[in-house]
């Protein structure tokens, strides 16, 4: 069985790569699905945890995260959407309402 | 439970009035008003049933509310609450009967008008500072917006002014109120909020009551408002619709000399003894201030603000004063002050309503086509100066002369303000009462109807009854100030003082021999 | 008897109600009913009142009666009571006597306005206030009445609201007032502090006993007591409200501005009499005004031209005397003056009014003249007034001002005694000039006015009142010894045990230490009233008297272009005529810096400088926002970006 420092390294590897997908893309739709491995990132960490302490904490948490992901993901759709709907793009350049 | 009962019955009223479809104004403005009414009169049996011989709370109720922080919904009433209690569900209804011609989202505004009387009442009932602290936030938010919502032109600005001013000075209490808290859990080993538990039990040396002191000096200093911190005042009564400008002056005010008879006089007697020559001339630089700066007013309403100023500079004296005169004299001008300044908003909202200016400059004349209105008007104008036989001698005698009695200099400065009361209330009086009627706008005002009749003469039958027999309402105070007094009494912190308290310190008028013996070894 | 002391009061204040209210319904006739039947129902109360106060048991010399608690914190106890002594039941007589002539003259002389009512509203507002001020028994009683009356001559002055200076004239007489209440106010709250109580019984019984002769704290207290009678009765440096005052209807002149309200401050001053004692420096300086505005409101009265106006500065001049009085010592004295000259006072202006009614609201005597033939009854009652204040033998106010005279040479000193005789001439003098211009010399009226007798209502007043100037000397007759009514009643308020007051301040001093004064000589009686002396003081103000109605008669009938020549060589003249610049003087000192400076403070200090400071505050504040705002770029992706660095940040931190 591998050790636990390797699921701690994959887990890591996949959320960095899911901070850089945030950081640096532009599309809408890709940033959000790098967000969603983020939290996938943290899934693994999550069960590896579990699994190596013998306890069944970490499981429920990653449901729990999974269905926070799965009500996130309907949120946020519906947000690109709206985006869509308001300028014929998703470029998140075009979108910085946000601000003052 | 009476007391939360009649606390809580505005709120409920309010409630009530969410049901109450939108077009049936009648219905909503009938609600209100009886709901008002109501609880005006079942707060009179408080009155009745008050037990003028004691300094302790009455119509207690307490139950745990946070029990983790030692937090109770503890609520009472005494002689210093008393009266204030029985004005807030007064001008309430008054103000509710005041405002029958709005127009605007009308159920929104009696909405805020009932929740604002129970912010109101709540802050003098709490008998613990987290719940104080809640009403006393509490009643800021219908007040900001009747005066965002229902105010004149410049409405964003003066409740914005109005909301931030007061908030900044209660940000600075709730830190005082927690360090509280945890000094009292260091000294005796309690987690509480109680406010007579604290004040029984608070010691803290010199120096932490004088920071602890300034910092709910500022937040009821604020509110009074004192010089220099006034200036929200104006711009607020300006904006604000009649009704707010009466329920502003008659109640919001006193919340700031509620505050410090019911706080920092109990929990830091020593930092007021030290801090009293600042405290006594910045009201006496509120009195004179206020009045010079009400003489050149050009806005009615405005006018009338500024002397709010410097009538509550009087109730600050007063208060200031350590003695029972003082005290009382405080209390009392309080209660004129929500009587007199109260009924003056009233009567320039009349004319308002007709002419929809309140400049000076624009009357002239009135009493011709309202001679009703102009009586009234004159009535309650000399009640507001002081003019013996009416309210406001009664309570500015007493604090003056209470004043005397703890600093003679700073009393003869606060009676030049009876002579600037004069010059302005007068020389308004004559631009907008008497000269000739040379507007022509001015010259078919209607007199005043029935409603404003019904508004105004219980004001005048309150002045001249609290101006003629003013112990049916000072009988109240006796027993709570006789015990504030001799907790605040100066002699408590003099050097060697501490003996003469013990003979009853203030009480003895000494036998003349004496006295005559104070006073030339206090010459020499 | 004496329980009906209370209802003095009520029946002017029932009658006010009344007319106030109902007066334009039940119209004119009943108010007038209702008006003078109040006052005269409270004559006759208080004459009863008299009758049971003659009958106090032997040794009682007060009668006080308490209707309830009023005021009362701590030690604090003031009641709502009434005094009944001597000084008070003079007044009472006085107010309630000339205010019912006074009244029932009003009723014709107001007839043709349609606020008649709203005139006898007010009109008998006052006579309660003037009762209440005469008969409280206490400081604080005294000052209801005293703002009272000071109130309702506010209204009454403005009676005609319309006209701007009727309006200022009141306003100003409220505020000069007020400067005096102030006073007043500070002097009670001293008392308060000194001796535990403000009732007159207690104060003036304990004088001698608590304070100190000749010490700071009583001679505050007496000083700022006689700051607040300079203002009510309109002496140096306050009077300059009195002359404006003239704007009020005539009946209010003579009411208020003669015969009561501004003798107040008189009445006052002889009420503390046992506090003024103890302070000699007080008394010298009471002293000193009063003689002082004697002689210079006199001699303003001899360069005006309005009818009322030399009669309002007339009325400055009389109380001077009575203020001359007090200060010498003479309290009896300044109290005979005061009632002798509410007699002819009230005559005089009732009479310049019955002549303005004849004349249809003409007031400058210029444009009067002749005018003996056509109103005969004003014309003998005026004169015989003016020879009562000109101090002719046997009138009234030759007796009054006399002892007045007598006692500043004998317990003041020469210079009060000559600025007395120089008032007497030049009142002498004005009072003739007033009397030629007005009814003798050539007729002047618009020809287009008729000039009438006045109805019998308003003529009986004056007729009444002329009786009382010419006998009203008898309550004072001197020489006789024992003959002065006055003297007699009076007694029991002036009693004062100076020997006792002198024993125990010199007592009190050593007790300290302190080196007492020798005040023995002031205990040295002086003989009883020289008798000589007094007939050759008699002898000499006659004969002054006569002389300043010489001299009027040789400038007005003599020689008419006398007047003119002067006028026009002497520069002060023009000094006189224009009030010495007082007012001017007030303006530009007290008045406009105080407006302006308010304008000031409101527009810089409020506007500005506080409301200044807290937006600058805000200002800042947002400056820094400012700043800030560039990381607020609206690219979530950037905030992202700051989450990660400060994520780092704290990594960093950690290890």
């Amino acid at each position: 069985m591998a050790p636990l420092s390797h699921y701690l390294v994959l887990s890591g590897i996949l959320f960095t790569i899911g901070v850089m997908g945030v950081l640096v893309r532009r599309n809408a739709i890709v940033v959000f699905m790098s967000i969603e491995i983020m939290l996938n990132a943290v899934n693994i960490s999550l069960i590896a945890f579990d699994r190596y302490l013998g306890q069944h904490d970490g499981q429920i948490f990653s449901f729990m995260v999974m269905a926070v992901a799965a009500a996130e993901v309907s949120v946020g759709l519906a947000i690109v959407i709206a985006m869509f709907r308001n300028k014929p793009t998703i470029n998140l350049d075009e979108f910085n309402l946000m601000k003052w | 439970m009476f007391l939360t009962f009649l606390t809580f019955l505005p709120l409920a009223g309010a409630f009530a009035l969410v049901f109450i479809p939108r077009e049936n104004e009648k219905t909503i403005k009938q609600t209100a008003l009886g709901v008002a009414l109501a609880d005006f009169l079942l707060s009179l049996s408080l009155y009745g049933e008050f037990d003028t011989t004691t300094a302790k709370m009455q119509f207690e109720y307490s139950t745990p509310w946070i029990e983790s922080w030692g937090i109770n919904y503890h609520v009472g009433l005494d002689g210093i609450s008393l009266l204030l209690f029985i004005l807030t569900t007064f001008l309430t209804a008054f103000s509710i009967l005041a405002s029958w011609e709005v127009k605007k989202y009308l159920k929104e505004y009696m909405i805020a008008m009932l929740a604002l009387g129970t912010g109101m009442l709540g802050v003098f009932i709490a008998m613990d500072f987290f719940l104080f602290y809640v009403f006393w936030e509490f009643q800021l938010i219908p007040m900001y917006l009747i005066i965002g919502v229902w105010g004149g032109p410049r409405r964003i600005y003066a409740a914005v002014k109005f909301f931030l001013y007061t908030a900044v000075g209660s940000l600075l209490m709730l830190v005082a109120i927690i360090w509280i808290y945890f000094i009292i859990f260091e000294q005796t080993g309690t987690r509480t909020t109680d406010i007579l538990y604290i004040t029984e039990h608070l010691n803290v040396n010199l120096s932490t009551q004088k920071w602890l002191f300034m910092a709910f000096f500022l937040a009821f200093a604020i509110k009074v408002p004192m010089f220099p911190f006034h200036t929200w005042l104006p711009d607020a009564h300006v904006e604000a619709p009649t009704a707010g400008s009466i329920i502003l002056a008659g109640v919001l005010l006193k919340m700031g000399t509620y505050g410090f008879l019911r706080f920092n006089l109990p929990l830091f007697p020593h930092a007021c003894n030290d801090l009293l020559p600042y405290i006594g001339w910045l009201s006496v630089i509120g009195i004179i201030y206020g009045a010079l700066v009400a003489m050149v007013q050009e806005d009615l309403k405005k006018l009338v603000a500024y002397s709010s100023v410097s009538h509550l500079g009087f109730v600050m004296l007063g208060i200031f004063a350590f003695n029972e005169y003082g005290l009382q004299g405080a209390l009392l001008q309080n209660l004129n002050h929500g009587v007199s300044t109260s009924a003056l908003f009233l009567l320039v909202g009349m004319i308002y309503d007709r002419r929809h200016t309140r400049l000076i400059s624009e009357f002239g004349g009135l009493s011709k086509p309202m001679p009703k209105y102009a009586i009234c008007f004159m009535i309650i104008a000399l009640s507001s100066i002081g003019l013996p036989g009416m309210n406001g001698f009664v309570g500015e005698f007493l604090v003056l002369i209470g004043m005397f009695q703890t600093d003679a200099m700073l009393a003869t400065f606060a009676t030049s303000g009876v002579i600037l009361a004069a010059c302005y209330i007068l020389w308004m009086f004559q631009r907008v009462m008497f000269l000739e009627c040379k507007n022509p706008k001015n010259e078919n005002l209607k007199d005043m109807d029935l409603r404003e009749t019904v508004l105004i003469v219980p004001m005048i039958i309150l002045v001249f009854w609290i101006g003629i027999f003013p112990r049916t309402f000072t009988k109240t105070f006796d027993a709570s100030v006789a015990h504030l007094a001799s907790k605040v009494n100066p002699d408590n912190f003099r050097p060697g003082g501490h003996k003469k308290d013990e003979h009853g310190g203030h009480s003895e008028h000494a036998e003349l021999p004496q006295e005559i013996v104070q006073i030339v070894q206090s010459k020499k | 008897m004496l329980s009906l002391t209370w209802l003095i009061p009520m029946y002017p204040l029932v009658g006010s109600i009344i007319c106030g209210f109902y007066g334009l319904k039940i119209g004119k006739d009943k108010v007038a009913k209702v008006a003078c039947g109040s006052v005269i129902l409270s004559f006759l109360t208080t004459l009863l009142v008299l009758g049971g106060y003659a009958n106090l048991p032997e040794g009682e010399s007060i009668y006080e009666q308490v209707m309830f608690t009023w005021i009362a914190a701590g030690n604090l106890n003031i009641e709502w009571g009434y005094q009944i002594d001597g000084l008070s039941l003079v007044m009472l007589m006085v107010v309630s006597g000339v205010g019912s002539l006074i009244h029932i003259y009003a009723v014709g002389y107001m007839y043709e306005e349609y606020s008649f009512y709203r005139f006898f509203a007010y009109f008998n507002l006052f006579v309660f206030a003037m009762l209440i001020l005469v008969m409280g028994n206490n400081f604080l009683m005294m000052f209801i009445g005293w703002e009272g009356v000071g109130c309702c001559s506010y209204f009454l002055i403005g009676y005609y609201f319309d006209k701007k200076s009727a309006c200022d004239a009141g306003t100003k007489a409220f505020v000069v007032n007020r400067v005096g209440d102030f006073a007043f106010l500070l002097a009670v709250m001293y008392i308060f502090k000194l001796f535990g109580s403000i009732d007159f019984s207690h104060v003036m019984e304990h004088a001698a006993t608590t304070v100190v002769f000749e010490s700071e704290d009583i001679t505050i207290i007496t000083m700022l007591l006689f700051i607040g009678a300079t203002g009510k009765s309109a002496q140096i440096p306050l009077y300059t409200w009195l002359p404006d005052a003239m704007e009020g209807p005539t009946p209010v002149s003579a009411l208020i501005h003669a015969a009561t309200m501004v003798t107040a401050g008189v009445y006052m001053v002889v009420r503390c009499n046992a506090l003024f004692v103890m302070a000699p420096i007080t008394m010298w300086i009471v002293a000193l005004v009063g003689g002082g505005t004697a002689l210079f409101a006199a001699t303003i009265g001899t360069a005006q031209y309005d009818i009322k106006r030399v009669l309002a500065y007339s009325t400055v001049s009389q109380i001077g005397y009575m203020f001359l009085a007090c200060g010498v010592g003479a309290f009896t004295a300044a109290i005979f003056h005061l009632v002798t000259h509410a007699f002819f006072k009230a005559c005089l202006f009732l009479g310049s009014g019955s002549v303005i009614h004849g004349v249809h609201g003409e007031q400058d005597m210029r444009k009067m003249g002749g005018l003996k033939k056509y109103m005969p009854k004003t014309y003998w009652t005026f004169v015989i007034s003016t020879a009562a204040i000109a101090g002719i033998v046997p009138l009234s106010g030759f007796f009054s001002k006399d002892e007045i005279l007598y006692h500043s040479l004998m317990d003041g000193n020469i210079m009060f005694w000559g600025m007395g005789v120089c008032g007497a001439f030049i009142t002498a003098f004005y009072m003739s000039r007033l009397v030629i211009m007005t009814f003798h010399g050539k007729y002047n009226v618009d020809p287009e006015v008729h000039p009438h007798e006045s109805p019998a209502i308003m003529t009986n007043v004056l007729i009444v009142l002329a009786i009382l100037a010419a006998i009203g000397g008898l309550l004072g007759i001197p020489i006789m010894h024992g003959a002065h009514f006055l003297k007699h009643v009076l007694a029991p308020v002036l009693e004062f045990d100076l020997a006792t007051a002198i024993d125990h301040s010199t007592h009190v001093l050593h007790e300290q230490g302190r080196h007492a004064p020798h005040w023995g000589h002031l205990l040295e009686h002086h003989e009883e009233h020289n008798v000589l002396t007094e007939v050759l003081l008699m002898g000499f103000s006659l004969c002054v008297a006569l002389a300043g109605i010489a001299t009027a008669y040789l400038f007005y009938i003599k020689f008419p272009s006398w007047p003119e020549k002067i006028m026009q060589t002497q520069g002060g003249f023009e000094l006189v005529r224009n009030k010495y610049y007082v007012d001017e003087v007030y303006d530009a000192t007290f008045v406009k810096p105080t407006v302006e400076g308010s304008y000031i403070l409101w527009r810089q200090a409020d506007a500005k400088g506080i409301d200044g400071t807290v937006n600058g505050v805000a200002k800042i504040i947002g400056w820094f926002s400012q700043q800030a705002r560039v990381f607020q770029s609206g690219f979530v992706r950037n905030y992202a970006l700051f989450m990660v660095m400060g994520f780092i940040f704290f990594l960093i931190v950690a290890f």
